[in-house]
C-alpha cells in the first residue's frame, strides 16, 4: 500500500494527546534568571535617560540593562535565507535595545531577577526620561512631505517601491466605451495569536551561546544571533522544541538576540525571557495592514482592458520582513486575472506601530480582500454573475509567469470553483438571495486566491536531510524543516516511508527537535514550501541510502545491486520478488560485521529551483441582521488544489485552521491604536476578537487533487492558502445579501453600522436630531 | 506568581470582617477573576489580599423564610444557571449569567465579586437591577440590606463601608419581584464568547390575567451610562398598556429619554443608542411571548 | 517576607501536600512543584483556556486560582487521564483519531473540559457543545476536528449511533 496519501495520525499525537510535548517553558532549567523589559510608552521618542537605581535595589534583581549599554550594531530580524548578494540582504534598522523610540512598545531596558515577581517589579520602578516626538500611523501620511521620519535614510518613510508593468495602461484606457471600476480597499492589522507566546532561554557552554527558542526557523535565528551579537555565527547553537503554533511570527528573530545577549551579561547563567500576551500583539510582530486602490478598465463583453493598482502597506517601525509582502501581493493581480496592460505599484511604508512581518499568506489575505472585492464590484458593472465574470477571466490552463517560470499545469481555478459552487449551491441561493429584503437577509458570495509555493526564484530554495539506517530496520531521519503543529512530521515519514519502501510510516524516525549543531542546515518552516522543498531532499536522500544499502546487501546476498530493491521493509529481487533479508537483518550484518562494519546513513543537500501554483476559492453562507449590524456566518466551504494530499485527514485540519484565521479576518479581528497618544487599545485575548468556538459554522474542506508536476511526490503548497479568500468571500456574501459593499475588513458590527446608516438600510431619526 | 504583598485567607463571615477591621488596605478577593487580573497588569500589584473565596457559607441559593430568593454573593455563576430556584422563578439572571466570558470563567465568577467591582457591564447587573434586587452587606454592626440601585455609586465604586468590615454576603430577590414575572436579556457583544457586553438590556414583566396587557415592565440596561440603570421612561410607556406592535417601538424608543451611553473605542455613543432601541424591543417582545402573552 | 502555606489537596487520584508560596497561581503550583507540565501558559488572564484543570469536576484556569485554594480539593490534569501502562482514555484517542490536535498547545486544556462534558452524561446538540467548549482558543484547527472528537465520544459513552 502506498505510505502517501493515506490519513495516518500524527507521528507525534499520543505524546500531545498526553501532554508529555516537551515546548520550550518545559525543558526550562530550574535556576533560569528572569529577563522582563521595559516597553517604551510612547508612540515615537528618544530616550534621554533611564533611572535605574529604584530597580536595583529591589531585592532579587540582579541587572539592569538600558538601550545606552547594547552593542552598536544594527541588526536584520526576518526569516529570510542569507542572501550572499549585499543588495539582496534583508534591512538592519534595529539594536537589541533602542534609544529612538519607533513605536509604542519598543524594547528600551531590560531587568534581570531571579524570579518574576522582582522582574517586574524592577521594570515598573525603571524612571525613564524621552524627548517625546510627533508620529505618525497611517501609512499614506507617512509618505507626505514632512511626516515625521523613523529611520533617517529612508525619506518620506518610504523603505522600498517597487512596480510591475504590463503593456501600455496609459493608451489601453483610452480605449471607447470602457467601464471604469474604481476602489480603495483597507485591511487591518492583525495578530498571528499563536496559542504558545514566542519565548527563549540562553546560555552559555564551552565559550559558545545556545539559546533553546519557540522559533520555525533554527538555523535563521542562529545567523541573526550572530549578526546581533557580532560572533562569528558558529559560536552560536539554536535549539527548536515543539513549539505552539507560529503562523509567521516566529519565522522571525522575535526575542532570540536579546536573550543570548543578556546571558552574555550575566556571566553566561541562563536567562529567560518569556512573552506575556500583551508583549506577544504589540512587540513581536503583526500582519501588514495594506491599503489598496485598484481601478479596472472593462468593455462590456466582460473582459478586462487594463487595471491599475496601488499599493500601500504599513510596515510599523522596522524592516522585518519589510517590502516582500507586498511585493508578493501585487504580483498576485497580474497572474491571478491576466490583462495586457496594467500598472502596478507598492509602497513598504515605515509607520509608528507594530513591526509587521511574516503572517500565514504573506500578503495575500490583504491582495485577495482586495482583488476579489474589485473583481465582484467588475462582474455587477458588466452585469454579469460573479462567478461567471471570474470564469471568464481568471488565470487559463496553460498559463506560464514569466518570472518564477511557473505554469498553470490544470485548469484548477475552475475546476475549484465547480466544486465549491456544487457543494454549496451556489448559483441557486445567489439568485434567491438578491432578493431578499427582510430584516433579516441571506446572502452567498465568493472569492479565488492566487498563491505560490516556496520563494524560488526570489531567495534561495534549499533542502537538506539525513538518514540513519537503524539496526531494528527503521529510520531515523533529519532535517531543517521544522514542525510548527501543521504535521511536517507525519508527513516527512510518510514520504521517506514511501521513498525508501518502509512497511509503514512509523517505521521512519523523524527527529523533530532541530539543533543546528546537529541537524542539517535548512531554512525552516515557512511559505508553506516544507512538504514540497522538503520531499526534493528526501527523495534523494532516500535514494542515496537505498543505494547503500542495496550495495551492501550485494555483498551479503551476491545478487546484483540493479536486480535488488527495497519492499515493504525487506531486500527483494526485482524479478521474482523474493525477500533476500529484511532491513534489519542487513543492518545488524553491516554493522556488526567483523571485516566490514558499516553504518548505513545518506545525507544530501537539494537545491530546488522550482516553483508551484496552488489556488483555491472559498464560498460564504451569511445571515445579517440588519437592526442588529451582525453577521452570522452560516456556512463556508473551501476547495483547494495543492496537488496529491500526502496525508488527507492532516491537510482538511489544515484547511480548517486557515479559514478560522480567515473568518476572523473577515469580520472581528483588527488590532487598534489610539489615534492621540498611539497606543495600542486591545492588546489581550479578550478585547482583540479572535473567533471563538461559537463564531464558526462547520467548517467544509474539499480537494481538487491535480499532481504536481515539480514536485517528487506531486504536492505544493496548503499551509498558507486556506488563510487567503475567506475575508472576500464573505464580504462579498454581505454584498449579496444587502446590496452594501463593504471595501474594508473586519466587516464587524461598527463598520456595518457606519455603512448600514450611509447606505439607508438604518435610520435612526434621533441622530440627526441629537446633533442638531 | 502574583506580585502580592500579603494574603489573609478568611475562614467565616465573622473572621472576613475582622481582617477587614485589622487590614484596611487589604483587597478582599472572590473568585479573584477581576482582582488577579488586575494584579497582574500592575494596577493592584504589591497589594494585600483578603480572600472569602473558601467561605463555603456565603454559597448557594435558597428561599429565606420572607420568601426571597436569596444567592450567596460567592456564589458562581455556573451554579446560579444549573440552580432549580433560579430557574423556576427567575430563568432570565440564569441567562444572563450564562453569558458571562466563558464556561471556567463561570465556574470561577461569582456574583458578589460581579457586583461588588461596580462595572456597568458585568452581565447579572442590568437582570438584578430590573428585578430590583436587594444587596445584603454584613459588618461589625450586623447585617445592612439595599436596593441594588442605591448599592452602585459610581463607575467602580460600591456601597460598602470597608471602615466597618463589611462584606457583601447576598443578594436577594423579593417576592414581589419575582411572583409571576418573566424576563428576557440580550447581550450584545462583538462575538459570541469572552466576551465583555457592548451593551446588555433586561426586561421582565407581568401581564394581566388575560395575558393582552402588561401590568408592570422594568427595563434595565449595562453600559448605557458609567453604572447599571434602570429605564423609568420606558417604563411607564408599558405599564397598563395593552399589547401591540407599536407598544413595542414606543417602549423602544423612550429609553433614548434615558440612557447615556459613551463614546470609547469599544463602541460609539449612536452605535449603542441605536443597539439600545433594538434591544429593548427585541426584549419585551421575549419576555411578553414567555409571560404567554401574543403580540 | 515570604509568605508560604502547606497546601493538602488530591492531584489525579493521589493525596498530596507542599508549602507553597501564597503568591503562587494554581497553574505555577501545578507546573513547578509537581511538574505537571501539561498545564499551559497562554495569556495568565483566563482568557485562553490552555491551562485548564478539573477542580471537584468543574473546569477551571488555573492561571487564575490561588495555589492555596486547592486546599482540600480534588484536582485532575490531563496526565491523570492515562493509565498505568500509558494506556489512552476514549477522549485522548479521539483527539488523535480526529485530527484534532495540530501545535497540541491548547489540546489539554481541551481535553479536561471534554472530560467534564462526558462526563455530564448528557447528550448535547452542536450549539450546546460549542457553548461547553467556547472557553478555549485554538489558533490551528478553527475547533471543527475537536468538536467531532468530542461529539463521537459523548455518542460512545451514551450508546448512541453517530449522527453526523
Amino acid at each position: 500500500m502506498n505510505k502517501v496519501g493515506q490519513s495516518e495520525v500524527r507521528v507525534d499525537g499520543y505524546d500531545k494527546a498526553t501532554g508529555r510535548t516537551k515546548y520550550y517553558e518545559d525543558r526550562m532549567p530550574a535556576d533560569a534568571l528572569y529577563v522582563r523589559i521595559k516597553h517604551a510608552e510612547k508612540a515615537h521618542a528618544i530616550v534621554k535617560s533611564i533611572d535605574t537605581e529604584a530597580a536595583m535595589k529591589i531585592p532579587g534583581v540582579v541587572k539592569v540593562l538600558t538601550c545606552f549599554d547594547v552593542p552598536d550594531i544594527p541588526f536584520p530580524t526576518a526569516g529570510h535565507p542569507w542572501s550572499m548578494d549585499p543588495g539582496h540582504q534583508d534591512v538592519a534598522d534595529r539594536k537589541l535595545l533602542n534609544t529612538h523610540v519607533r513605536y509604542w512598545g519598543d524594547d528600551i531596558a531590560v531587568v534581570i531577577a531571579e524570579n518574576e515577581v522582582a522582574a517586574n517589579q524592577g521594570v515598573r520602578a525603571l524612571t525613564v526620561e524621552y524627548e517625546e516626538l510627533p508620529f505618525v500611523l497611517d501609512a499614506q501620511k507617512a509618505m507626505e512631505d514632512g511626516a515625521p521620519l523613523l529611520h533617517e535614510q529612508y525619506p518620506n518613510n518610504i523603505l522600498k517601491h517597487t512596480s510591475n508593468r504590463l503593456g501600455d495602461y496609459q493608451n489601453a484606457i483610452k480605449e471607447e466605451g470602457l467601464i471604469k471600476v474604481e476602489g480603495w480597499y483597507d485591511t487591518p492589522t492583525v495578530q498571528h495569536c499563536h496559542i504558545e507566546n514566542h519565548g527563549c532561554y540562553a546560555y552559555e557552554e564551552n565559550g559558545r551561546i545556545v539559546v533553546v527558542a519557540s522559533t520555525q526557523i533554527p538555523h535563521i535565528i542562529r545567523r541573526v544571533v550572530g549578526q546581533a551579537l557580532g560572533r562569528p555565527w558558529a559560536d552560536i547553537q539554536v535549539i527548536k522544541p515543539y513549539i505552539g503554533g507560529g503562523f509567521g511570527n516566529k519565522q522571525d528573530a522575535l526575542y532570540e538576540p536579546l536573550c543570548a545577549w543578556c546571558s552574555t551579561q550575566v556571566g553566561g547563567r541562563c536567562v529567560r525571557i518569556d512573552c506575556a500576551r500583551e508583549e506577544t500583539f504589540v512587540s513581536n510582530r503583526v500582519r501588514h495592514a495594506i491599503r489598496f486602490h485598484i481601478i479596472s478598465w472593462l468593455r462590456k463583453d466582460g473582459t478586462i482592458a487594463a487595471r491599475k493598482v496601488e499599493c500601500f502597506s504599513n510596515q510599523g517601525a522596522y524592516a522585518s520582513h519589510g517590502h516582500s509582502i507586498v511585493a508578493k501581493g501585487m504580483g498576485s493581480f497580474h497572474q491571478h486575472y491576466p490583462c495586457p496592460n496594467m500598472e502596478c505599484d507598492s509602497y513598504t511604508v515605515y509607520t509608528n506601530r507594530p513591526v509587521a512581518g511574516a503572517m500565514r499568506g504573506y500578503g495575500m489575505p490583504q491582495a485577495s480582500f482586495a482583488d476579489e472585492s474589485n473583481i465582484d464590484e467588475c462582474a455587477r458593472a458588466v452585469g454579469m454573475e460573479p462567478m461567471e465574470f471570474r470564469r471568464k477571466n481568471i488565470m487559463p490552463q496553460g498559463y506560464k509567469d514569466n518570472f518564477s517560470g511557473n505554469v498553470n499545469y490544470y485548469d484548477t481555478y475552475r475546476e475549484c470553483m465547480k466544486k465549491g459552487a456544487e457543494i454549496i449551491d451556489y448559483e441557486r441561493k445567489l439568485k434567491e438571495y438578491a432578493n431578499d429584503t427582510g430584516k433579516i437577509r441571506r446572502g452567498i458570495g465568493m472569492a479565488t486566491f492566487w498563491y505560490n509555493t516556496a520563494v524560488y526564484p526570489i531567495s534561495l530554495e534549499t533542502s537538506s536531510n539525513r538518514m540513519l539506517l537503524n539496526l531494528d530496520g527503521t529510520v531515523t531521519m533529519q532535517c531543517g524543516e521544522t514542525e510548527i503543529g501543521q504535521g511536517a512530521d507525519t508527513a516527512y515519514a510518510q514520504m521517506t516511508a514511501e521513498a525508501l519502501g518502509l512497511k509503514s510510516y512509523k517505521d521512519v524516525h523523524v527527529v523533530s527537535c532541530q539543533d543546528t549543531d546537529i541537524t542539517p542546515t535548512g531554512l525552516g518552516a515557512y511559505a508553506s514550501r516544507q512538504t514540497y522543498v522538503a520531499g526534493f531532499s528526501i527523495k534523494q536522500t532516500a535514494e542515496l541510502l537505498k543505494e547503500k544499502i542495496l550495495k551492501y546487501a550485494c555483498e551479503v546476498t551476491r545478487q546484483a545491486v540493479a536486480n535488488m530493491d527495497i519492499e515493504d521493509g525487506n531486500i527483494i529481487r526485482k524479478g521474482d520478488k523474493q525477500v533476500l533479508m529484511s532491513l534489519k537483518e542487513l543492518a545488524m550484518t553491516a554493522q556488526y560485521n567483523p571485516v566490514h562494519s558499516e553504518h548505513i546513513t545518506a545525507e544530501s543537500t537539494y537545491t530546488i529551483r522550482n516553483n508551484a501554483y496552488s489556488f483555491g476559492c472559498t464560498f460564504a453562507e451569511v445571515e445579517v441582521d440588519i437592526e442588529m449590524c451582525k453577521t452570522k456566518l452560516v456556512r463556508i466551504v473551501n476547495v483547494h488544489d495543492c496537488g496529491n494530499l500526502i496525508n488527507p485527514a492532516l491537510a482538511e485540519a489544515q484547511v480548517h485552521g486557515g479559514m478560522s484565521m480567515a473568518i476572523g479576518y473577515g469580520l472581528s479581528e483588527q488590532l487598534i491604536f489610539d489615534e492621540k497618544t498611539g497606543k495600542p487599545l486591545n492588546n489581550n485575548l479578550l478585547d482583540y476578537k479572535l473567533s471563538t468556538f461559537m463564531d464558526h459554522p462547520n467548517l467544509e474542506a474539499y480537494f481538487i487533487e491535480n499532481p504536481e508536476p515539480t514536485s517528487p511526490f506531486g504536492t505544493k503548497a496548503l499551509g498558507e492558502p486556506p488563510a487567503c479568500s475567506g475575508a472576500p468571500a464573505i464580504r462579498n456574501a454581505i454584498l449579496n445579501a444587502t446590496g452594501v459593499a463593504i471595501n474594508k475588513n473586519p466587516i464587524n458590527p461598527h463598520v456595518l453600522f457606519a455603512e448600514f446608516s450611509k447606505a439607508g438600510l438604518i435610520n435612526d431619526p434621533w441622530t440627526e436630531k441629537e446633533e442638531k | 506568581m502574583y506580585d502580592m504583598k500579603a494574603l489573609y485567607e478568611a475562614e467565616s463571615v465573622e473572621h472576613a470582617i475582622q481582617l477587614r477591621l485589622e487590614h484596611p488596605e487589604a483587597q478582599i478577593i472572590a473568585g479573584g477573576s477581576d482582582v488577579l487580573v488586575q494584579m497582574r497588569e500592575g494596577r493592584r500589584a504589591g497589594k494585600e489580599l483578603i480572600s472569602i473565596y473558601m467561605i463555603d457559607e456565603m454559597r448557594g441559593i435558597s428561599i429565606d423564610k420572607d420568601e426571597n430568593i436569596r444567592i450567596g454573593s460567592l456564589t458562581s455563576f455556573s451554579h446560579i444557571t444549573r440552580d432549580p430556584i433560579i430557574q423556576k422563578y427567575i430563568n432570565v439572571l440564569g441567562e444572563a449569567v450564562d453569558q458571562v466570558g466563558s464556561p471556567q470563567i463561570r465556574n470561577i465568577g461569582t456574583i458578589g465579586g460581579n457586583t461588588c467591582n461596580g462595572v456597568t457591564s458585568a452581565d447579572s447587573a442590568s437582570t438584578l437591577h430590573a428585578w430590583e434586587a436587594i444587596v445584603e452587606l454584613t459588618g461589625k454592626n450586623g447585617v445592612r440590606r439595599i436596593p441594588i440601585k442605591d448599592f452602585y455609586i459610581k463607575a467602580g465604586t460600591v456601597d460598602i463601608h470597608a471602615e466597618e468590615g463589611e462584606i457583601q454576603t447576598a443578594i436577594l430577590i423579593p417576592k414581589t419581584s419575582y411572583e409571576n414575572t418573566y424576563g428576557h436579556y440580550i447581550k450584545y457583544g462583538m462575538r459570541n464568547a469572552m466576551e465583555i457586553a457592548s451593551l446588555g438590556c433586561s426586561v421582565n414583566v407581568r401581564l394581566s390575567e388575560d395575558k393582552r396587557t402588561i401590568e408592570r415592565a422594568r427595563i434595565a440596561y449595562g453600559v448605557a451610562g458609567p453604572v447599571p440603570m434602570r429605564v423609568p421612561s420606558a417604563e411607564s410607556v408599558a405599564n397598563g398598556s395593552v399589547i401591540s406592535e407599536s407598544l413595542l417601538d414606543e417602549f423602544a424608543l423612550a429609553v433614548l429619554n434615558d440612557i447615556n451611553p459613551r463614546n470609547s473605542w469599544r463602541a460609539s455613543r449612536d452605535f449603542r443608542l441605536h443597539i439600545a432601541v433594538e434591544m429593548a424591543k427585541r426584549c419585551l417582545a421575549e419576555s411578553i411571548k414567555r409571560a404567554g402573552g401574543v403580540i | 517576607m515570604s509568605q508560604y502555606k502547606v497546601v493538602h489537596c488530591n492531584i489525579n487520584g493521589k493525596d498530596v501536600e507542599k508549602v507553597v508560596d501564597v503568591r503562587a497561581s494554581l497553574t505555577d503550583m501545578l507546573r513547578n512543584e509537581y511538574h505537571l507540565t501539561s498545564v499551559k501558559k497562554g495569556c495568565e488572564v483566563g482568557e485562553c483556556g490552555a491551562c485548564n484543570v478539573l477542580i471537584d469536576g468543574e473546569a477551571f484556569n488555573s492561571c487564575i486560582y490561588l495555589a492555596v485554594w486547592a486546599e482540600g480539593k480534588h484536582i485532575r490534569t490531563l496526565e491523570g487521564l492515562v493509565g498505568p501502562n500509558g494506556e489512552l482514555s476514549d477522549i485522548q484517542q479521539a483527539f488523535i483519531d480526529e485530527t484534532a490536535i495540530q501545535c497540541g498547545f491548547c489540546t489539554p486544556g481541551f481535553i479536561m473540559t471534554a472530560v467534564e462534558i462526558l462526563e455530564a452524561n448528557t447528550l448535547y446538540t452542536d450549539d450546546e457543545l460549542r457553548k461547553l467548549l467556547s472557553g478555549h482558543l485554538c489558533r490551528c484547527t478553527g475547533y471543527e476536528n475537536i468538536l467531532r472528537a468530542v461529539k463521537k465520544t459523548m455518542y460512545r459513552r451514551l450508546g448512541k449511533e453517530i449522527d453526523f
